[in-house]
C-alpha cells in the first residue's frame, strides 16, 4: 500500500448561521500517482471538501472536528501562514470555469508565471521558460502566441490547457480537479481528461477529481468516493462500485444516467425512499 | 385564494418599508423637512424676513451670555436664524422633488426607448445625449437665468435640462442588459407585444437602478440649488435658501460661526437622509434583494 | 393535412452584416447555413451539437425569434418564414419554448402565479383569473409542485422547482410544438430524470410534437426518435436513433458519439482516438 499523500480521517464542518452540518465524519485517502473521484449532486459537500483542504472555506463554516493529514502532517493544526505557504507550493487547483478563472486584465503570461516568481524565486526570464516548456506539455501549438494573449482571445479548451499548465507549473504532490471538464464541449472535454491523466503520470501527482458526472468518474479515477448531504454513501475502487454498488443510492444513481447505448436509461430517477432514508441518517446525531 | 394573497403581497412593501432602518432614519428625516416646510409659518418662531439691526449677528440662545430667543442666533440684519432655516428647507425639497422628477422622466423615457428600440433610435438618442452633455453646465445655468429670470423656475429647469442625460445613459445600459436576458425571449415568445414587454417586463427590474438614481439626484438637486444661490443665480436674495445663508455666513464668519454652522448642517444631513432613503427603498422594495 | 407539424427547408442565419455609417461594411458570420429539418406530428426531434454548431440559433429562427436570410418554414402547411408579429401572434400560443437556464427564463420581479397565468390571459385558454387558477392548480399537482410557490418569486425556489415551473408555463398554454432549448444540462442526474420524465409523459398526454435540443448525445437516445447532428451551421447526420447510435456514419457523428464517457469502466476509452479530433 503505497503512502497516502493526502489522508482525511473523520473531517466535520459546520455552518455558523444555523448550525447545520455541512460535512460529517468525511473520511478519505489518496496515494501519490492515483485518481479518487469525489462524487454527488450538487450540495453534496464535494467542492466543501476541497475547499477545507485548501483553506479556503468561507468564513461562515468552521471545521469541528477531524484531521487533514497531507504529506503526514495535520493541516488543521498549522498556523494560518504556514499552511498557506504549503498548501500554495504543494496543492494545486484546476478550476471548474475557465472563463473566469482566468484574470481577462492581465496576458497568460503573467498569470502563468505567477506561481513560479512568487514561490520559486525565479526571474521573469526564467519563469517565461518554465511557462513556454508547460504549454508545450499540454500540447499548445503556437505557446508564443498564447503568452501574449489575453484570455478572451483563446477558446474554453484552450483556457482550460492553460490552467493545467498552470496547476502543474510548481510539481505539486496533490491537485484537486474541481469539476475541470463541466464547462467544455464533450469531445473537447476527453482531449483535456486524457491530458490530465498524462500529466498526472508523468509527474507522479495525486489527484482528487470532482464531478457530478459518473461517466467521467468512471474512465479516469482509480477510486471513487460517493458523497450525498455531506457524509458518504459508498466508496471504493471504481471498477468495483460501478459494477457491483452496495448501497441502493450508488446503484439508483448508476440506473438514473442516460447512455446512448441504453434507450430505457436516464428516465429512473432516484427513489425518494432511498433520499429520505438518506437524510434521516444524515439528521441522526 | 389569489385576491386574498395578492392583497396581502401590497402590504408586504410598506411593511418592508417601515422595517427598514435607513427608510425609517432617511425617510423619517424628509418627512421632518417636509413639515418643517409645509408649516413653517406656524413652526417658525419669527418672520424670516424680518431684521432688527439691534440685535444684529447675536449667538444662539443656548450660549452663555446670549439673547434668549434666538435659538440659532442671527445674522448681521438681525434676522432670526432658525426660522430662515426653516423657510430655507421649501426651496430646497421644492427643486429636489420636482427636478429628480422631470429629469427622471424625460432621462429615463428616452433611455429605455434607446435601450429597447436599439438601431436608428437608439443612435439617434445617443448622439444627442453626448452632443447634449458637451455644453457646459454652469453656462446653461446662468444662460437660463438670463433668460428667464431669477427665481426656483429657473433652477429647477437648469437642473433638469443638465442631469436628464445621467439617467437617460444608465437607464439605457440596464435596459439593454435586461434586454437580453431569457425572460424577454420568453415573453416574445408568448407573443407580447413590444410595448408591453417594455413597460411589464423590463421596466420593473430597471425600477431598482432607478430609485437609486433619484435619490442621489434629490441630494445633488439641493446641493446644485446651493450653489446657485451661493452665488446668486438663485431666487431673489431676500428669500432664505440655505445657499445664500452660507454665503452670507462665509462673510460673517469671524462676527459669528453659527450663520454659517445652521444652514450647512441641514445641507448635510438632508443629503445623508435623501442618500439613506434611496439606499433603503431600494432594498426594501426590491422582491429579489429582499429576504 | 400533412404529416409535419413543422418543416424547414433550406435556412440561412447570419448575424452582423450591413454597413457601418461611414461607408465601411460589417464582418457577416454565417451561423446556420442551407438547414432543413422537419419535425413530424407527435415526434420527438433532437437537435445535437456542440457549441458554437448553430443549434440555439435553430430553434430561435424554427420559432421566429430570430430572422431568417433564405429559406422557408411553414408551420402546420401554412409558410410563416416572413409573416408580421401581428400575424405571428396567435400562432405562438401554438409554437412554445422551454428554456436552459429557468432563472434566466422567468422574470426575477415577477410572483410565479404572474409568470404562469399571464400568458393564458392573453392567449385566452383560461376565461377568468377563477379558470386559470384552476388550471394551474391541476398541473402543479401533476407536477408534484407545491402551492405555496405560486406567491413566491423565482429566486425564492430550487433549480429543479423552477425547471418544472417552466415546463409548466409552456403546458397550460396547450401548444402543438414545444422547443426544449437544453433544458436539462446543469442538471443533477436525478433531477435530469425527473424533468426528462414529465416532459416524456407531457408530451404523450398532449399529443406534442417537440424539437429537443441538446449538446449530450446520451440524454438525446432517452428522448428522442429522430435526431439532427448539427456542426458549424450544418447538417452533417440525421436519423432514426437507434440507427444512428449503432451505425453513425459521418466522423463528426462518430467523435461525437466516441467522446461520451459512459458509468461503466472502460480502459480503452481514454487511449481510444476518433478519426477527426481537432485539437482546441
Amino acid at each position: 500500500m503505497s503512502l497516502a499523500v493526502l489522508a482525511i480521517s473523520g473531517l466535520g464542518v459546520v455552518s455558523d448561521r444555523d448550525a447545520t452540518p455541512i460535512l460529517r465524519d468525511i473520511s478519505l485517502r489518496v496515494a501519490s500517482g492515483e485518481t479518487l473521484g469525489l462524487v454527488g449532486e450538487s450540495g453534496a459537500g464535494k467542492s466543501t471538501i476541497g475547499k477545507a483542504i485548501l483553506g479556503i472555506l468561507p468564513r461562515t463554516v468552521q471545521v469541528t472536528s477531524g484531521e487533514i493529514r497531507f504529506e503526514g502532517r495535520d493541516l488543521l493544526t498549522f498556523p494560518a501562514a504556514a499552511r498557506r505557504r504549503l498548501i500554495s507550493e504543494r496543492v494545486a487547483l484546476i478550476p471548474q470555469d475557465p472563463m473566469t478563472a482566468l484574470n481577462p486584465g492581465r496576458r497568460i503570461e503573467g498569470q502563468l508565471t505567477d506561481g513560479l516568481r512568487l514561490w520559486r524565486g525565479l526571474d521573469a526570464q526564467a519563469a517565461r521558460h518554465i511557462a513556454l516548456r508547460l504549454l508545450a506539455e499540454v500540447h499548445i501549438r503556437d505557446p508564443e502566441r498564447v503568452l501574449r494573449s489575453f484570455p478572451h482571445q483563446l477558446s474554453g479548451g484552450m483556457r482550460q490547457r492553460v490552467l493545467i499548465a498552470a496547476a502543474f507549473a510548481l510539481e505539486p504532490t496533490l491537485i484537486i480537479a474541481d469539476e475541470p471538464t463541466t464547462a467544455l464541449d464533450v469531445t473537447v472535454q476527453k482531449q483535456i481528461l486524457r491530458l490530465i491523466r498524462n500529466m498526472q503520470h508523468a509527474h507522479g501527482t495525486a489527484v482528487i477529481f470532482v464531478s457530478h458526472d459518473l461517466g467521467v468518474v468512471a474512465q479516469i479515477c482509480d477510486h471513487v468516493t460517493l458523497l450525498y448531504a455531506g457524509r458518504i454513501v459508498e466508496q471504493g475502487a471504481t471498477a468495483e462500485m460501478l459494477e457491483a454498488p452496495k448501497h441502493a443510492y450508488t446503484r439508483a444513481l448508476i440506473e438514473a444516467c442516460p447512455r446512448y447505448d441504453r434507450p430505457d436509461a436516464g428516465l429512473r430517477p432516484v427513489p425518494e425512499e432511498i433520499l429520505a432514508q438518506l437524510r434521516a441518517e444524515a439528521a441522526a446525531p | 385564494m389569489a385576491d386574498a394573497s395578492r392583497r396581502a403581497r401590497r402590504w408586504d412593501g410598506l411593511r418592508a418599508c417601515l422595517g427598514d432602518p435607513k427608510v425609517v432614519a432617511g425617510g423619517g428625516f424628509v418627512v421632518l423637512l417636509i413639515i418643517l416646510a409645509l408649516g413653517a409659518p406656524w413652526i417658525a418662531p419669527s418672520d424670516p424676513l424680518e431684521q432688527d439691526i439691534i440685535l444684529g449677528a447675536t449667538p444662539p440662545a443656548w450660549i452663555v451670555g446670549a439673547e434668549p430667543g434666538h435659538w440659532l442666533g442671527t445674522d448681521d440684519l438681525g434676522r432670526d436664524a432658525l426660522s430662515r432655516v426653516i423657510y430655507g428647507s421649501r426651496i430646497a425639497l421644492t427643486v429636489a422633488f420636482v427636478a429628480s422628477t422631470l429629469a427622471a422622466v424625460l432621462g429615463s423615457g428616452l433611455g429605455l426607448i434607446a435601450g429597447w428600440r436599439r438601431g436608428w433610435v437608439d443612435a439617434t438618442i445617443s448622439r444627442f445625449v453626448e452632443i447634449w452633455m458637451a455644453f457646459p453646465p454652469v453656462l446653461l445655468s446662468i444662460l437660463l437665468v438670463a433668460v428667464v429670470g431669477a427665481g426656483v423656475g429657473s433652477v429647477i429647469a437648469a437642473i433638469t435640462l443638465i442631469d436628464w442625460t445621467r439617467f437617460c445613459r444608465v437607464v439605457r445600459a440596464e435596459t439593454m442588459t435586461q434586454a437580453s436576458a431569457d425572460y424577454v425571449t420568453a415573453a416574445r415568445a408568448i407573443g407580447f407585444s413590444r410595448s408591453r414587454i417594455l413597460a411589464r417586463e423590463i421596466f420593473p427590474n430597471v425600477l431598482p437602478v432607478l430609485i437609486a438614481l433619484v435619490s442621489l439626484e434629490m441630494g445633488i438637486a439641493v446641493i446644485v440649488e446651493a450653489i446657485l444661490s451661493f452665488v446668486g443665480l438663485s431666487v431673489s436674495s431676500d428669500t432664505p435658501t440655505w445657499g445664500g445663508m452660507i454665503a452670507q455666513g462665509r462673510q460673517l464668519m469671524h462676527q459669528g460661526w453659527w450663520i454659517l454652522a445652521a444652514p450647512l448642517t441641514m445641507l448635510f444631513l438632508t443629503v445623508l437622509a435623501f442618500n439613506l432613503l434611496g439606499e433603503g427603498l431600494r432594498r426594501a422594495l426590491d422582491p429579489v434583494m429582499r429576504r | 393535412m400533412s404529416q409535419d407539424i413543422l418543416v424547414a427547408g433550406n435556412i440561412e442565419v447570419a448575424f452582423g452584416g450591413g454597413r457601418r455609417l461611414f461607408g465601411s461594411a460589417r464582418p457577416e458570420v454565417k451561423v446556420l447555413r442551407g438547414v432543413s429539418v422537419r419535425i413530424g406530428r407527435g415526434e420527438t426531434v433532437g437537435i445535437v451539437g456542440e457549441s458554437g454548431s448553430g443549434k440555439t440559433t435553430l430553434g430561435r429562427a424554427l420559432l421566429r425569434l430570430v430572422d431568417v436570410a433564405t429559406g422557408r418554414i411553414v408551420f402546420d402547411g401554412a409558410d410563416i418564414t416572413h409573416i408580421s408579429e401581428t400575424e405571428m401572434r396567435p400562432l405562438r400560443r401554438r409554437m412554445q419554448l422551454i428554456f436552459q437556464d429557468p432563472m434566466a427564463s422567468l422574470n426575477p420581479r415577477h410572483t410565479i402565479r404572474r409568470i404562469v397565468t399571464e400568458p393564458m390571459r392573453f392567449h385566452g385558454v383560461a376565461k377568468d383569473s377563477a379558470d386559470a387558477e384552476t388550471r394551474v392548480l391541476e398541473i402543479f399537482e401533476r407536477f408534484s409542485l407545491a402551492v405555496a410557490c405560486l406567491d413566491r418569486y423565482p429566486h425564492e425556489l430550487s433549480g429543479g422547482q423552477r425547471q418544472r415551473i417552466g415546463i409548466a408555463r409552456v403546458a397550460l398554454l396547450a401548444p402543438d410544438f414545444v422547443l426544449a432549448d437544453e433544458i436539462v444540462s446543469g442538471l443533477d442526474v436525478s433531477t435530469q430524470a425527473q424533468a426528462l420524465n414529465l416532459l416524456k409523459g407531457l408530451s404523450r398526454d398532449l399529443g406534442l410534437s417537440m424539437a429537443f435540443i441538446s449538446h449530450d448525445l446520451s440524454v438525446i437516445r432517452a428522448v428522442c426518435d429522430r435526431v439532427y447532428v448539427l456542426n458549424a451551421g450544418e447538417v452533417v447526420e440525421e436519423g432514426a436513433c437507434e440507427a444512428l447510435f449503432a451505425n453513425p456514419r459521418h466522423p463528426y457523428t462518430r467523435a461525437l458519439i466516441d467522446a461520451i464517457p459512459l458509468p461503466r469502466v472502460d480502459p480503452n476509452w481514454l487511449g481510444r482516438a476518433a478519426a477527426t479530433e481537432i485539437l482546441a
